[in-house]
């Protein structure tokens, strides 16, 4: 397949300075910084109504801020009106012309520069994304995932500096959506242009994105590798947002060593001082975090078999769904209740039902430290956003 | 396959397809009767009786004295009134649905009672208007009067269209160039178009039709459907027939021409 961008258009940086927006008293954006380096794809995640739409809008130019500055490529655009900023647009429901069939939808940026001979350049853009024998249909008479590529064709022909995407596959079913979202990545890795994306599925994000900017009511709250997201949250948010965690309420005894030494109830818990982010000063709270896929499970009648060096939790399980290819618990311990514990089902306990004693137990490299002022809910109820 | 042997099957499966035909049959036969007269050749001025076939009134449609005048008023008035209310009032029904000012919804509520509003009491309100302000009657009382009346049914046909219109096709056209003017012009003025369209020939309709406030509003000028009204005292003449067939056939005529252009745009 050809590459359509020519050489020098692969895509610029984008800066976001001190940007922020109110309506009345309402603030959709915090005040934020934001740079988002030349040829990435990044994604702002977060529910609906956190402003990262807003911010995206601010970028495109259809919304102006109420402070701060927008640059591309080093270059203020921020008293630009938007059909003047070399970036372009995946719109959420695509936003496709009715009155103009495929053909005309795509070639509309082309012609409204003035370029009179568009056809080969409309007919390799078809190409590649695969449409190229519904260029004289409506956009009424396509499928949804043929409406949406039409919708990435018609932003990419103008060889934009920045394509923005705004929610662009809330609107497609499961299936389809994976296979765009491959589909999307390859799309980027061709033409290279700098994407931003917006999104609220957090698995969306982290299988697309090489840096994903988590955001909460207004403002960032973590940036980062999605692996760096997941592995060390900052705040309770990103912990319970992106993926689940079971955060353990702990008091700190001894700052001193490498690791951090807590108590929860009457266990024991190690946390490496590195996995830390939060300051801890003995006697006060510490969350400790850990994945369920990270714990293991162990009978309590085998707890003489787990290795020494491994944080530890005696509990009881209270609930236990097969999955397929884990099986997913509920623990009731001392320490906390309702940890959630995934296991493999590779070699299956038969005596890991519900009601039994158990010992749970994981590495401490594995667990991350979060300050404990957090609300430790914060996150867990937005994920199941409805599509759309 | 007998339809004969079960009559009342074959009732019941056409009679949605027999009650058409006859509610269509019951609008048409005016029409029919119309055109029929229209080829009459009538003893006496009222061409009420079936004498014989002619077409002299066809050969000679403003053989008649003063019919072609007020047919010619008649169309000079329908095209501006049209031309003028269909202009304001898609300004107005743009302003309606996408802006939010004082006292919007009291101009919503207000644009709806020239509909609502007997015809006499807007006729009679309209000319003491006219006379208060020493107006003359004429071409100009009737045409501003038209307008007053097309425009509510301007605005609420295009008003539909436009606040059924997705915003963010204005933006995404403007994320893709077009400058304010470019994208009022390559995306909304199309969208909006089958709107505007059905208030504009609604327009003309009502204007070519109306007697009442133009009989109020017209001083000495005379149009047609107050023409035929006059006309009907002292006697009619076939011509009436012959343009009252001719604007039905123009009007079935664009009907299917805009239902053809329609089919050949879903296929392609």
């Amino acid at each position: 397949m050809t590459t359509t961008a020519p050489a020098g258009t692969s895509g610029t940086d984008v800066r976001l300075t001190g940007i922020s927006k109110t309506y009345g008293s309402f603030t959709a954006v915090h005040p934020l910084d934001l740079t988002v380096p030349a040829g990435s794809f990044f994604a702002l995640l977060g529910a609906s109504g956190c402003g990262k739409t807003t911010t995206l809008r601010m970028i495109a130019g259809l919304e102006e801020p109420s402070t701060g500055t927008v640059e591309l490529a080093g270059r203020n655009v921020t008293g630009l009106p938007a059909y003047k900023r070399p970036v372009n647009t995946v719109f959420q429901s695509y936003a496709l012309f009715p009155h103009l069939d495929i053909y005309e939808n795509v070639a509309f940026g082309l012609r409204r520069r003035g370029i009179k001979s568009v056809k080969k350049q409309v007919d390799e853009m078809l190409e590649l994304v695969q449409l190229g024998d519904l260029a004289r249909r409506r956009p009424q008479q396509l499928s949804g995932g043929q409406q949406q590529r039409v919708a990435v064709a018609r932003a990419l022909i103008n060889h934009p500096q920045v394509l923005l995407l705004d929610e662009p596959l809330g609107a497609l079913d499961l299936k389809l959506r994976r296979q765009m979202q491959l589909e999307l990545k390859r799309i980027q890795h061709e033409v290279g242009i700098t994407f931003i994306h917006v999104t609220h599925d957090q698995e969306e994000a982290m299988t697309m994105a090489d840096t994903v900017a988590v955001m909460n009511a207004g403002r960032i709250e973590q940036l980062g590798a999605p692996a760096d997201l997941y592995e060390t949250p900052r705040t309770t948010f990103v912990a319970n947002f992106l993926g689940t965690s079971n955060l353990i309420t702990a008091d700190v005894l001894d700052t001193s060593g490498d690791d951090i030494l807590l108590r929860a109830s009457h266990t024991k818990l190690a946390l490496p001082a590195t996995r830390c982010t939060a300051s801890a000063r003995t006697g006060e709270k510490l969350l400790v975090g850990i994945r369920p896929e990270k714990i293991t499970l162990t009978h309590a009648d085998d707890a003489g078999s787990v290795p020494d060096g491994r944080n530890r939790i005696t509990g009881r399980i209270t609930e236990s769904s097969f999955t397929g290819v884990s099986t997913q618990y509920l623990v009731d311990s001392p320490a906390a209740s309702g940890l959630s514990v995934y296991e493999q089902n590779i070699e299956r306990d038969s005596r890991l039902v519900p009601g039994a004693e158990v010992v749970l137990h994981w590495n401490p490299g594995h667990s991350f430290g979060l300050d404990a002022a957090q609300n430790i809910e914060a996150g867990t109820d937005v994920e199941a956003e409805g599509a759309g | 396959m007998a339809p004969l042997a079960t009559p009342a099957r074959w009732l019941r499966r056409h009679l949605v397809v027999i009650a058409g035909l006859g509610t269509l049959g019951y609008l048409l036969l005016p029409n029919v009767v119309v055109t029929v007269f229209s080829f009459n050749k009538p003893n006496g001025r009222f061409n009420y009786q079936w004498q014989h076939f002619s077409t002299d009134a066809w050969t000679h449609p403003c053989g008649v004295a003063d019919l072609c005048g007020s047919l010619s008023l008649s169309l000079r008035i329908a095209v501006w009134a049209t031309l003028g209310a269909t202009a304001l009032g898609t300004a107005i029904a743009f302003a309606l649905a996408r802006h939010r000012f004082r006292a919007r919804s009291s101009v919503s509520t207000l644009i709806f009672l020239p509909m609502a509003m007997p015809e006499v009491v807007m006729a009679a309100s309209l000319a003491t208007l006219f006379l208060n302000m020493g107006i003359s009657f004429g071409f100009w009382t009737i045409l501003i009067a038209h307008i007053t009346f097309c425009l509510s049914f301007v605005v609420t046909a295009v008003k539909a269209r436009v606040m059924s219109m997705d915003p963010r096709l204005e933006q995404a056209a403007q994320d893709l160039y077009a400058s304010p003017l470019q994208t009022f012009l390559r995306v909304t003025l199309p969208i909006a178009a089958p709107g505007i369209a059905a208030g504009a020939l609604l327009s003309f309709a009502l204007s070519f039709d109306d007697f009442i406030i133009t009989n109020f509003n017209a001083g000495s000028s005379v149009t047609f459907p107050m023409y035929v009204w006059g006309a009907a005292q002292r006697g009619t003449p076939v011509q009436i027939n012959v343009i009252g067939t001719a604007m039905f056939a123009t009007a079935v005529l664009c009907v299917l021409a805009g239902q053809l252009v329609g089919r050949r745009r879903k296929r392609s």
